[in-house]
């Protein structure tokens, strides 16, 4: 599938996660993440790039890792990405959903 | 089903029993809704109640006795040290999979939004107090309470 996402035709699935992590820049990030009503700030961008350099090192993520990343604790990446944080944050990142049931 | 198209919007999770693949069982369901979006709330009664007493719950174990799936023959379930092998060697696997132990477990609920009950009858039953359990449980509640919290449009209740 593809979808316009700011202004670029993008490579997405049916659930709008990008599959071709080239194509993601910042641009796009912002439209996904007002797409999710969230207004991404410094904090917030230190979450996705700790979430992308996981996803590089193809290291699977689940809430517990997010928890001991020392970058966030749980409690606050549920304040930053308040619905479904996992799914919404790599969504967002442009990386696959996790397939992660903890 | 025209309720919300059937979507969830709050899962209510009854925990009864003590045993760890039961308290597994619950503390995975909420907080994967959690993951999903969906609101979660636990209420904990009867053995359920070991996962939240801060001294019992490092301690639960798997059932080896009266449980055909285990494999383990009933007699050689019930000599002393079976159960508590079958606990460990279930726990080393677990750990494989990247699952939490029960305490940390808690605590990843707890951050996660996930509310906590505890059964006023069933801790009236054991001579429980409040302070004996888990921090993150807000309060001790009769069964009418959780049926008031449980008020809403897509909530969905489970009994384990």
């Amino acid at each position: 599938m593809e979808k316009v996402i700011a202004g670029k035709t993008i490579a997405v699935n049916e659930e709008g996660y990008l599959t071709d992590f080239k194509q993601w820049d910042k641009a796009i990030a912002d439209e996904l993440a007002a797409e999710a009503e969230i207004s991404l700030s410094p904090r917030h961008w230190e979450v996705l790039n700790y979430l992308q350099t996981e996803f590089k090192n193809e290291v699977p993520l689940s809430i517990r890792k997010i928890g001991k990343s020392g970058v966030v604790d749980i409690k606050e990446f549920y304040q930053l990405f308040p619905k479904a944080p996992l799914k919404t944050a790599t969504k967002i990142a442009g990386i696959p959903k996790p397939a992660s049931c903890i | 089903m025209t309720e919300n198209k059937g979507e969830i919007k709050k899962m209510m999770i009854i925990l009864s029993k003590g045993t760890l693949e039961n308290v597994y069982a619950a503390f995975v369901l909420a907080n994967g809704a959690r993951m999903e979006g969906i609101e979660a709330e636990m209420f904990f009664t009867f053995f359920g109640l070991e996962s939240i007493h801060k001294k019992k719950l490092t301690h639960l174990h798997v059932a080896t006795v009266g449980n055909p799936a285990m494999h383990i023959p009933t007699l050689l379930g019930g000599l002393p040290g079976v159960e508590a092998l079958a606990t460990t060697m279930m726990k080393k696997e677990m750990e494989k999979i990247d699952m939490p132990d029960v305490a940390e477990f808690l605590d990843i609920l707890s951050a996660s939004g996930v509310r906590m009950w505890a059964c006023k009858l069933a801790m009236d039953m054991f001579h429980y107090k409040k302070e004996d359990l888990y921090e993150g449980v807000e309060d001790v509640i009769t069964v009418g309470d959780f049926y008031k919290q449980s008020a809403g449009e897509g909530t969905h209740m489970l009994f384990i």
